[in-house]
């Protein structure tokens, strides 16, 4: 009895008063897409889902250019829903081709 | 031009582990094209290798693997798929997973609950399908990671079979569909949604962890709880875990059937630049070491030294471990380390002697399924899976 009551107590002790969700912040997103043509396009577009070192980071050279670029933007659309305008599209390849 | 180094640079004099704004400052270069990274600090975890911030995604420094053959918490890597994880919300006190589908009573259970039930403890490697893609040959889209990818931690939790005991899976079930709570930034975005066959899901094994080295999950690595699938690749390690769905058939959705596929050949690899004629949905680990205790590109001193790294593999045990300093012409056994479970990392050391001047250094492990590590590097298209035998370039002086 003396060892329930003993638990009783650790229960008590090691549960909350009461519930509270977490404080968690990430910090900001400063990364920044480079200067480069129909810049505001690809801001608008592509930055609404993920940074701008998701596309900074990608490789990079002669094989990784327009067709390169071209099959990650419609993937961005048939696979993950993106909701770019169609007369958008060859603007956005434009600039990933030339500016990465 | 390839950097072989990893190269840290520092605009003061201030190393890794300085503050906030010192580490702010910070790039490393990793050893492919395009691998330059800021070292970013998040909460709860020490300076890391950025590889994107929105959604957020973290490497271990390599260094760390050197230090300790249990990844501290402060340097596991983060890898999250999409961008809309509202932190704010978690509340561990409410918390549930709720377990519903072809069961004879839906269950849902508070964190609480779950702590109150027995629980498993192992040491397992977590490892990024994804780890290494960046060395891919051809190079392939997608996430651009080193080899700081992967982490072993001690996970302590509730076997995933007593809690699927609790709703009582029904005859006929086939497999368990299972998602966090965590989604996309837009609607149509297919939330990030994996499955287990039952039977794998009921093995005993596979977890849902509410712990990781003695301390609860570090937010980022999916607190209050996640899925611990050991020997099988992080993608089916679910993070804030808060649903299971039991299926009477096999889960199609986008993350199954269309992404984390594998050609289905021998290590998952087909010729380079070639599409697979057939694929399945990545699953086990293959096996993998590496020498921690130098840097590619490094300067040792010439003369003896131990070298010491880490192997694992998909469960079946590290059997033994072969180093070679002379690129691969002849091979000699290391010591093999304290055993921490099948599905941790094993650790090995070996003194060699260098003499002045260049040599290659190579570390292969075998497991105990007889499995090794190829010569040559394997391919497929999203750069998963690699296993190659790993050369650490140094010049002894």
């Amino acid at each position: 009895m003396k060892r329930f009551a003993f638990l009783l107590l650790l229960t008590a002790a090691t549960v909350p008063a009461f519930a509270k969700p977490i404080t968690f912040e990430l910090p900001a997103d400063t990364t920044q897409f480079k200067p480069g043509p129909h810049l505001d396009v690809v801001q608008g577009n592509c930055g609404s889902c993920h940074s701008a070192d998701y596309i900074q980071t990608q490789p990079t050279g002669p094989k990784f250019k327009k067709d390169f670029w071209q099959a990650e933007v419609t993937k961005m659309i048939k696979v993950y829903g993106a909701p770019i305008d169609e007369k958008d599209v060859p603007a956005i390849v434009d600039y990933l081709s030339t500016t990465y | 031009m390839i950097q072989r180094r990893t190269v840290i640079k520092a605009s003061g004099a201030l190393a890794l582990g300085a503050s906030p704004l010192q580490a702010l400052a910070q790039t490393v270069t990793l050893p492919f094209d395009n691998g330059e990274r800021p070292i970013a600090k998040y909460p709860q975890k020490r300076p890391m290798i950025r590889l994107t911030s929105r959604p957020p995604q973290l490497e271990t420094p390599f260094a760390v693997f050197n230090e300790n053959v249990i990844t501290p918490n402060d340097a596991f890597f983060v890898r999250y798929h999409l961008a809309n994880i509202p932190f704010d919300d978690i509340d561990p006190d409410t918390w549930t997973v709720e377990i519903k589908g072809k069961v004879d009573k839906p269950v849902k259970l508070k964190l609480a609950d779950l702590k109150r039930m027995p629980s498993v403890e192992f040491v397992a490697v977590n490892q990024c399908s994804g780890n290494s893609r960046a060395f891919s040959n051809p190079r392939v889209a997608g996430g651009q990671s080193g080899n700081g990818a992967m982490g072993n931690a001690r996970w302590k939790g509730v076997p995933l079979k007593a809690v699927l005991d609790r709703a009582g899976v029904q005859a006929g079930a086939r497999q368990i569909a299972y998602s966090g709570f965590d989604g996309p930034v837009i609607d149509k975005t297919p939330k990030f949604v994996k499955a287990l066959d039952i039977d794998h899901a009921r093995d005993g094994e596979v977890m849902i962890a509410y712990q990781m080295n003695g301390a609860d999950l570090p937010v980022l690595n999916g607190f209050p709880v996640r899925m611990i699938v050991p020997g099988w690749y992080g993608t089916y390690w679910m993070k804030h875990l808060n649903e299971i769905t039991v299926l009477d058939k096999d889960y199609d959705g986008f993350w199954m059937k269309s992404a984390y596929r594998i050609p289905d050949t021998e290590n998952g690899s087909i010729e380079p630049g070639t599409a697979p004629k057939a694929t399945v949905p990545i699953n086990r680990f293959n096996v993998r070491s590496f020498i921690t205790s130098v840097a590619d590109g490094a300067k040792v001193k010439a003369g003896a030294t131990t070298l010491k790294g880490i192997a694992f593999n998909g469960g079946s045990g590290i059997k033994s471990v072969a180093v070679s300093t002379d690129g691969g012409k002849s091979w000699t056994d290391a010591k093999l380390g304290q055993d921490l479970g099948k599905y941790s990392f094993r650790e090995w050391t070996l003194p060699v002697n260098l003499a002045a001047g260049e040599h290659v250094l190579q570390v292969r492990a075998t497991g105990n399924d007889g499995k090794t590590q190829p010569d040559k590097a394997g391919w497929n298209p999203a750069g998963y899976m690699r296993n190659v035998i790993e050369s650490t370039r140094v010049t002894a002086a």
